[in-house]
């Protein structure tokens, strides 16, 4: 049981201070840490103001102060390439939707397995699931080009989407793994002495209860789906099937710096999703990284 | 447990009490995964194993040839260049991120105000650091006009194109990289969370320093978490791709200064469709991945502590 609450609450939540810091150091502590707050986010701040300036402002405004809003930008950079950016809004939130649901439901079948049962050659399959975190997916990417392009897939977003019904992404797996060890097995014990199969303790029992796990699985693969331009690039090449982070790179190469104002409006629209993600869900982002992380 | 931390235990855990198996279960559970692993994973490592050996365009049928590419290899000096670029950015990005994840763990450790403010914005950065849309921004800072050459004109500082001198575009990108240490850091921070105080409160009493306290009590109950930074943003760091991609316009230039090697296997792979040599190009990074993970493993017997 000590097992369990170390993994069921590995980071908690702020423990009061050990010994009360002198007031001035913690006052110059504090000043360097909003310091450095804003140098790392000043980029980002200045991309959504310099996103409302006229072009030739853009290379003469350092600062953070708007003169007016030049909402045009977006207007422009919206309707520049050759579907307006809802177009690519939608295939983005078309594949980002596929590859949620299909890690939520592959990856908890996978986990629970790793976690409840015991069967031949687990140790073996368990160490090959561990390993395939690391794998680079350059390695492998083109015999899977070489496969998707047989089937026909290339430009759908099948081969973005069907791995993700097949718990490729072993991370995820391993994360829910480390969910259910920690969830009291006397509760399937509960379940099996009331006649329940495992696939019943798994729906009824496992899966309800490791709601937060699914969650951080969710926000991730949103966000990891959202940014990733290296399959989205090598398998859509028909701009109809453009998602965003593809159309935007297209957009950059037509317009290299004659408009950077629109250039930087749609940049801003493509990240407002993960940041919107990251407002809502970095509770369990941060609990999710720090859990695959540490003991 | 860590998945580094997992992996290293496999062996050696002995077998539990004999329970009844239910591996009729298993295989109805674990047979998307193992389909998975089968098609999208350890399938194609086999396959690009193979296809190492072979000349192939997608079009005609692959055409054995033996050792060939990896003969060219030996002569691909664009190779041995992105070979170059890759290590440095590798060896100098990584420490570089993971002391500033180190030190502002550290410094945010433990009951202070505003930390949960903190965090989030120090690990915001991580999550848009690989998009599309940051290196569109960074190749607007680092650009002639860019707002980096801007504030550094309030110091009187009259700046360069950072991004297209091939001596300063690999240096951008490195800056981009430490720029996401948030991720590392909130692993960090969790791991300093499991440090009992008490140990701190007894070292106090003897009248250890901060500096002994750092020493002799973070530093090493800490070690298995930096190994793990350590190892993973290596090999996240050898695969960097979208950042040069954007930032050198698919080109890896200046004069191939930001060539990854990522981005080279693409441009032969996906450009050239020299399908057959990419394969080869990607053993070879997993290779390069695997020795130099090996080489963490085995040093990490000499500075990572387990106190079970």
């Amino acid at each position: 049981m000590t097992d369990l609450q170390e993994r069921v609450a590995p980071v908690r939540e702020e423990t009061p201070p050990i010994r009360p810091r002198s007031t001035g150091s913690s006052i110059v502590k504090h000043a360097g840490l909003i310091l450095l707050a804003l140098v790392m986010l000043y980029p980002v701040l200045w991309m959504v103001v310099s996103s409302l300036r006229p072009n030739n402002e853009i290379f003469r405004s350092p600062g953070l102060i708007l003169g007016g809003l030049r909402i045009e930008n977006y207007a422009e950079g919206w309707n520049s390439l050759a579907s307006p950016f809802g177009h690519y809004l939608i295939n983005s939130a078309i594949v980002v939707l596929g590859c949620v649901i299909g890690n939520l439901m592959s990856c908890s079948l996978a986990a629970y397995a790793f976690a409840r049962l015991e069967f031949t050659g687990k140790k073996v399959l368990f160490a090959i699931m561990l390993g395939t975190i690391m794998l680079p997916i350059h390695v492998i990417i083109v015999p899977q080009y070489i496969l998707f392009s047989q089937l026909g897939w290339i430009n759908t977003f099948l081969p973005l989407v069907v791995p993700k019904f097949l718990a490729t992404d072993a991370f995820f797996v391993f994360l829910m793994v480390q969910f259910i060890r920690g969830l009291p097995r006397e509760l399937d014990e509960a379940a099996r002495i009331d006649g329940a199969g495992h696939p019943r303790i798994f729906l009824r029992v496992v899966l309800p209860l490791m709601v937060p796990a699914l969650a951080t699985t969710a926000i991730f693969t949103f966000i990891w789906t959202w940014n990733d331009f290296f399959s989205q690039l090598i398998y859509l090449t028909d701009p109809d099937k453009y998602t965003v982070p593809v159309a935007l790179r297209s957009y950059v190469d037509a317009t290299v710096s004659t408009s950077w104002g629109s250039m930087f409006a749609m940049s801003v629209v493509s990240l407002l999703p993960v940041f919107l993600a990251f407002l809502l869900g970095q509770r369990f982002l941060i609990k999710g990284i720090a859990t695959t992380g540490i003991k | 447990m860590s998945s580094l931390g997992e992996l290293q235990r496999l062996g050696s855990s002995t077998a539990g009490p004999p329970r009844k198996r239910d591996n009729r279960a298993a295989f109805f559970f674990l047979s998307p995964w193992f389909a998975g692993l089968v098609l999208i994973t350890a399938g194609p490592v086999a396959a690009s194993f193979v296809l190492g050996f072979t000349d192939y365009n997608l079009i005609q049928p692959p055409e054995f040839n033996g050792l060939e590419n990896f003969q060219r290899m030996l002569h691909d000096e664009r190779l041995h260049h992105a070979l170059g670029v890759t290590f440095t950015y590798v060896f100098v990005s990584v420490p570089l991120q993971l002391a500033f994840a180190l030190g502002l763990a550290l410094l945010l450790d433990r009951g202070m105000r505003g930390l949960a403010f903190y965090r989030s914005v120090f690990y915001l950065p991580s999550l848009l650091g690989t998009s599309v849309a940051i290196a569109v921004l960074w190749r607007q800072i680092f650009g002639a006009d860019g707002l980096f050459n801007q504030v550094l004109g309030w110091f009187g500082v009259q700046g360069q194109s950072w991004i297209s001198d091939p001596g300063t575009a690999l240096s951008t990108l490195i800056v981009l990289n430490v720029w996401t240490f948030g991720a590392p850091m909130v692993i960090f921070l969790a791991g300093l969370r499991q440090i009992p105080v008490m140990y701190y409160e007894a070292a106090a009493v003897d009248g250890a320093s901060k500096a002994r306290q750092f020493r002799s009590i973070t530093l090493p109950l800490l070690s298995p978490i930096i190994f793990f930074n350590l190892v993973l943003q290596i090999i996240h760091a050898f695969q960097s791709f979208t950042q040069a991609f954007v930032v050198s316009g698919g080109t890896g230039g200046p004069s191939d200064s930001t060539m990854f090697y990522t981005l080279y296997l693409y441009q032969r792979g996906f450009h050239s469709f020299d399908m057959g040599y990419a394969s080869a190009l990607a053993w070879l990074l997993l290779v390069i991945i695997a020795i130099f993970t090996a080489i963490n493993f085995w040093a990490s017997k000499r500075w990572v502590f387990y106190d079970d």
